[in-house]
């Protein structure tokens, strides 16, 4: 039985926390992200759930204390933004090689500098690369749906690694919408006991965790932590197929709106992917076929999937709130288009970068996107492919 | 099911049976780590010299002189002494000397 409710994205994830009930959450606040273990120690001093709440003075600390805890054994949770992930960067690597299912809230916020609070997705795709699992959703539902599966994605024997729930600041993390909650039962059937073969608390079984690997084992620890990326695509979808049966809400590596007969189409992350359904709505009724790709799973990045979706449209804008600096195209650009490469050849494709500091994107801005499409498949002529979209010219 | 992982000093283990996140599950297993060919200098043990006064054993960082049931000590382990030298510098009697390894 799910119960309707209104709540912000940050008090919807809260909430999924204190119905999972981990043994330990350290953190320390930072906006927008500030609210979820805000939320969740007043869950603490209530009485609410058993958890270790640990305030410790950094990210770096919040994220080192994660890893001692998990390593021990115990389900360990939490939250971030910005320049507070920067601050676990070293840590991240640490937590995902030492396979330890640690389940973050990454808030995306812009990185400073200059300095930003507001949102756009600097900070998690910096982390594309720490070896974390990268879900992200599009409004308080995805959020709240995201970070229970989060749980048994990672804990999950075939992939145990650590997973970010990724949503967008102010926007998600501070709006308030409705809702639909399952049971505090439910979840915690749901998630289950968090069982770790190995641990430190086992004194039946001692062990030691994060020694010093060398020439001789370094590499052959990163290729199974790449096996463990692999597998966990398998898992995703069936722990969504799971999570399904229980609510009825769908969850796949991405969704695809409107995607069966369109010629162009957008790839966007987040709560664009809103604004964008508004768009592809106005020009279908233009008759347009204009369609849409929202990634839920950036890592592990479904390279056959989205080259498969994307293999039947005349043009695509991949969006990204993020620059890589690389001078050629944002970091999602880059994955769509190197998946592309080989599987879904020939099919133009240019990149916005868009919203960055948390810059207003309206649906006219994503509706001459789709305009500039039809223009290059009208005239043959792609033009300029790393495009920005909303900035002062 | 629990998968058995193979000890990690293991130089030939394949990615798939190494202990995922580097995890030592065996108690002990630093004596399987050949420490000693890091050594460049090696302690050499003068046993005419050697009044067993026993303050060797108890400074050596690497457990690498042994001592035997009667509480005396033996010839070096070299698989594991680094060649620090401290023993040589305790010693009163010159009955340990640093030579080329």
């Amino acid at each position: 039985m799910s119960k309707r409710d209104r709540l912000s994205g940050n008090e919807a994830v809260a909430v999924a926390m204190r119905q999972i009930n981990p043994d330990v959450v350290a953190a320390f606040p930072i906006t927008p992200s500030t609210e979820v273990p805000q939320y969740f120690a007043s869950f603490v001093a209530d009485g609410k759930v058993d958890t270790e709440f640990v305030p410790v003075e950094s990210e770096h600390s919040a994220m080192s204390a994660c890893i001692g805890a998990q390593a021990a054994g115990a389900r360990t949770m939490t939250a971030t933004s910005a320049n507070g992930l920067a601050l676990m960067w070293e840590m991240l690597y640490i937590a995902a090689s030492l396979k330890l299912p640690i389940t973050l809230a990454a808030v995306n916020r812009a990185l400073s500098g200059p300095i930003n609070i507001n949102n756009d997705h600097s900070d998690t795709m910096g982390a594309r690369d720490s070896g974390w699992i990268q879900l992200y959703g599009e409004n308080n539902q995805e959020a709240y749906d995201n970070f229970i599966q989060a749980v048994r994605i990672g804990e999950h024997p075939d992939v145990m690694l650590p997973v970010m729930d990724c949503y967008d600041g102010f926007i998600t993390s501070h709006a308030v919408e409705n809702i639909e909650l399952l049971e505090d039962d439910e979840v915690k059937k749901f998630v289950g006991e968090y069982n770790p073969g190995e641990y430190l608390l086992n004194r039946d079984n001692p062990i030691s965790v994060g020694p010093l690997d060398g020439v001789p084992h370094y590499f052959e620890h990163k290729r199974l932590q790449t096996e463990a990326m692999r597998n966990a695509k398998r898992v995703i979808l069936e722990v969504a197929a799971e999570f399904e049966k229980l609510t009825g809400r769908k969850y796949g590596l991405f969704e695809e709106y409107m995607m069966e007969d369109a010629e162009y189409a957008i790839v966007v992350l987040n709560s664009t992917a809103g604004t964008a359904k508004e768009a592809v709505k106005q020009l279908r009724a233009q008759g347009i076929k204009a369609g849409l790709v929202k990634i839920r799973v950036f890592r592990p990045f479904p390279v056959e999937e989205i080259a498969k979706a994307l293999s039947g449209l005349k043009a695509v804008a991949v969006l990204d709130k993020c620059d890589g600096f690389n001078a050629a195209g944002g970091p999602l650009f880059t994955e769509v288009t190197s998946a592309m490469y080989g599987r879904a050849d020939g099919i133009k494709a240019i990149n916005y970068i868009y919203g960055l500091g948390g810059r207003d994107v309206r649906v006219e801005d994503i509706t001459s996107v789709y305009k500039r499409l039809e223009e290059i498949v009208k005239t043959g002529n792609i033009g300029e492919v790393h495009n920005y979209l909303g900035v002062r010219e | 099911m629990k998968k058995k992982f193979k000890l990690s000093l293991d130089s030939n283990v394949k990615w798939k049976d190494i202990s995922p996140g580097g995890v030592i599950t065996e108690a002990g297993n630093a004596n399987d780590f050949r420490t000693g060919d890091w050594r460049s200098i090696k302690p050499v043990w003068i046993e005419e010299k050697c009044k067993q006064c026993m303050l060797c054993p108890p400074v050596c960082p690497d457990s690498s002189i042994p001592v035997d049931a009667d509480g005396k000590r033996t010839d070096f382990d070299y698989d594991h002494c680094k060649g620090c030298g401290i023993c040589a510098e305790v010693c009163p009697f010159k009955a340990i000397e640093m030579k080329d390894n």
